[in-house]
């Protein structure tokens, strides 16, 4: 006969994932929106050439001479403006700095130019202050500086440290956190609202069964959304994998049950879709921002970052930068595996204890 | 019905023992007294209805016998079990319900869903012969959010007898169906009766009540407030029979106390209403009283005395709007 009594987990995976994929939505807040997210900021932070530095010169009798000399340098852009347009545009940061000419202090003092230069910068932004050594720099060498020191430049290229490199395995961390988060959250709490979980308590079904079933359904669906950004960025960036494809996967299916417990604990009480969504933005927002998917943590003060480094998706992201930047085998990233397991294992344990089923 | 028949040579040999025993259960949330004192027994093989308005502690009272919720005081004892007094994940095997308003998951279609209920249970019926059972063939490959609310109901039904239970729990399996589909509904759960299955059924409707249910409790505040067979419900009215009827013109509602064969009247809607014992003999009495008064009858109903006329009598109120 061919409708065979199959095991009851077997068949909670499947209906998770047959419901998965017919709900088109989720179809597309985990497999379209993280390329799209990728692609757009893949392309806003690409790496040009060596950055060129835009220099502002203020309108006035030396402007032209001064933006002679910068052209000098290929990584300088010169533009002459007048003096409100220069200062707009390095508010919003399409100069880097403004090169404007004091004339009261006479020539003299400046080679031939007609005054003392004077150099007006954001100091807390990098490219100003490079802005303004390397402006420094040509001018004073088209004015005849001569360098006592001979350096010859050693150019190498080191692959694996564009920001692409580092933006890919955050956002395959993130997007493992969103869909496990609201994957099963989501779930449970519509099924609890539509006492549908109450049914099924009234079933012999494992109660451990139902929540395993979330659990696995996970496992499967994961492997196509780490694949597919994987894939994309190596076609679309030539972003490598370093490290061992067997230990990407096993860090991606750590890292979902992770978050696919983090969502089971969120739902396990929650009555309302309102309040679950709320839960799950109150516990991935700080995520979004400290865990570093979009830039390192480090640049936060020194005494947050035990606490930053015991999240889970600062542990996912770190486990996945080191095998896909760096190389590094699975035994080298034991303490973030760890962090993972605790938070999965509590999570689940906790779940179970306080689910509620009506 | 076919189906009965290959069940009716089926297992169910239990003999008179109670598929139901309640002792003074009790559940009260904080200060509502939804479960008031209900001591009862359900005969294996009955089909034993719960009727009351809602809010009347009718689901409350289900669910504490389906070991969903936990009663504060009393016993409850199914088929000779008592939850938490061993394996209830187990003993469910042997159960089976059906709760008032469960959507089952929308995405996954009927055969789907009646494959994983299927799975739960260690023993039960194979998915093909409870789609059957359900009447579902036609709808076998349709997703759960496309179907009418009378084949969801029906889906809910056939996840209820996809194990075979001995006894099954139905929460007002048909409100909000209309006629047709209630009448399917009301097939197939006459289909596990036949089988031999004991039924505890609530409901608001009257028609329901008579038409399933072999023992019917009228329930109110949490109490019972009478327990009997349809028919002894009706006849604890002592009449059988019902006129109802507005009078145009002068006349004094104390005559009608006084023609022969009535047994109450009442009031309603600027008309009466009066319980009696044969239609055949106060209907020319009251013709003639009205007559002699040079008064006028208007709207003249008679009828056979329902459910509904007993429960009305008994808390004054009206069972549904739709009753």
């Amino acid at each position: 006969m061919k409708d065979k009594i199959r095991n009851p987990l077997y068949e909670l995976t499947v209906s998770r994932i047959k419901e998965s994929v017919r709900e088109p939505e989720m179809l597309f807040w985990v497999f379209v929106f993280p390329i799209l997210l990728a692609v757009a900021l893949g392309i806003a932070f690409r790496e040009k050439p060596a950055d060129t530095l835009r220099i502002a010169v203020e309108e006035s009798a030396g402007a032209g001479r001064i933006s002679k000399l910068l052209s000098a340098r290929s990584d300088i852009e010169p533009i002459i403006l007048d003096y409100r347009e220069a200062n707009e545009q390095l508010r919003k940061g399409k100069v880097d700095l403004i090169i404007g000419i004091d004339d009261s202090t006479g020539t003299g003092q400046t080679g031939d130019l007609p005054g003392s230069l004077v150099f007006t910068y954001d100091e807390t932004r990098s490219n100003s202050k490079m802005a303004h050594m390397a402006s420094r720099d040509a001018i004073e060498l088209g004015l005849g500086r001569k360098d006592t020191v001979s350096i010859r430049d050693n150019r190498v290229e080191t692959s694996g440290s564009r920001y692409i490199d580092f933006l890919i395995p955050g956002l395959i961390g993130m997007n493992l956190m969103g869909s496990g988060m609201w994957g099963v959250g989501f779930a449970v709490v519509l099924a609890r609202t539509r006492k549908l979980l109450k049914r099924l308590a009234a079933t012999p079904m494992r109660r451990s069964h139902y929540m395993l079933g979330f659990m696995l359904s996970r496992m499967i669906f994961l492997i196509p959304e780490v694949a597919m950004l994987v894939v994309l960025g190596w076609l679309i960036f030539r972003v490598e994998v370093f490290g061992s494809v067997l230990d990407l996967v096993v860090v991606s299916i750590l890292g979902s049950l992770t978050f696919a417990g983090l969502g089971l604990l969120v739902a396990a009480r929650t009555r309302t879709l309102e309040g679950a969504s709320g839960w799950m933005n109150f516990i991935m927002m700080p995520m979004y921002v400290l865990s570093g998917s979009f830039f390192s943590y480090e640049r936060f003060p020194e005494f947050s970052l035990p606490i930053i480094r015991a999240l889970p998706l600062t542990a996912l992201n770190d486990a996945l930068r080191a095998v896909m930047n760096d190389g590094r085998p699975l035994y080298s990233i034991w303490l973030e595996l760890s962090v993972m397991t605790i938070w999965l294992i509590l999570t689940f344990m906790v779940s179970l204890k306080i689910f509620r089923w009506q | 019905m076919e189906i009965v028949k290959e069940e009716i040579s089926g297992r169910r040999t239990t003999s008179g023992a109670a598929a139901v025993r309640c002792i003074g259960v009790r559940k009260y949330f904080q200060s509502v007294h939804a479960v008031d004192g209900i001591d009862r027994e359900v005969r294996t093989g009955d089909c034993f209805g719960l009727l009351g308005p809602n809010g009347a502690g009718k689901t409350t009272l289900v669910e504490v016998l389906e070991g969903l919720t936990r009663a504060d005081r009393g016993i409850v004892e199914l088929l000779g079990y008592r939850w938490g007094s061993g394996n209830d994940r187990k003993f469910r095997d042997r159960i089976a319900v059906q709760l008032q308003e469960t959507q089952l998951a929308d995405k996954l279609t009927v055969e789907e869903t009646l494959r994983l209920f299927r799975s739960f249970f260690s023993r039960g019926r194979s998915v093909d012969e409870v789609i059957r059972l359900g009447e579902l063939e036609e709808k076998r490959k349709e997703r759960v959010y496309r179907l009418s609310g009378g084949t969801k109901q029906r889906l809910a039904l056939a996840c209820a007898l996809v194990s075979d239970p001995e006894l099954l729990f139905l929460d007002e399996p048909t409100t909000g169906l209309d006629p047709q589909a209630r009448a399917r509904v009301w097939d197939v759960v006459e289909g596990f009766k036949l089988s031999g299955g004991t039924v505890m059924l609530t409901t608001h409707y009257m028609e329901e009540a008579a038409r399933l249910c072999d023992r019917v409790a009228i329930m109110d505040h949490g109490k019972f407030l009478a327990i009997g067979t349809p028919s002894e419900l009706v006849a604890s009215l002592g009449a059988r029979e019902i006129i109802e009827f507005r009078i145009l013109g002068e006349f004094d509602a104390w005559v009608l106390q006084g023609l022969p064969g009535v047994k109450t009247v009442e009031g309603k809607n600027e008309g009466y209403v009066m319980k009696v014992v044969s239609i055949d003999n106060t209907l020319p009495a009251l013709l003639a009283a009205v007559e002699k008064r040079n008064a006028r009858l208007h709207h003249l109903v008679t009828r056979q005395a329902t459910l509904e006329d007993v429960f009305m009598s008994m808390t004054g109120g009206k069972l549904s709007d739709e009753g």
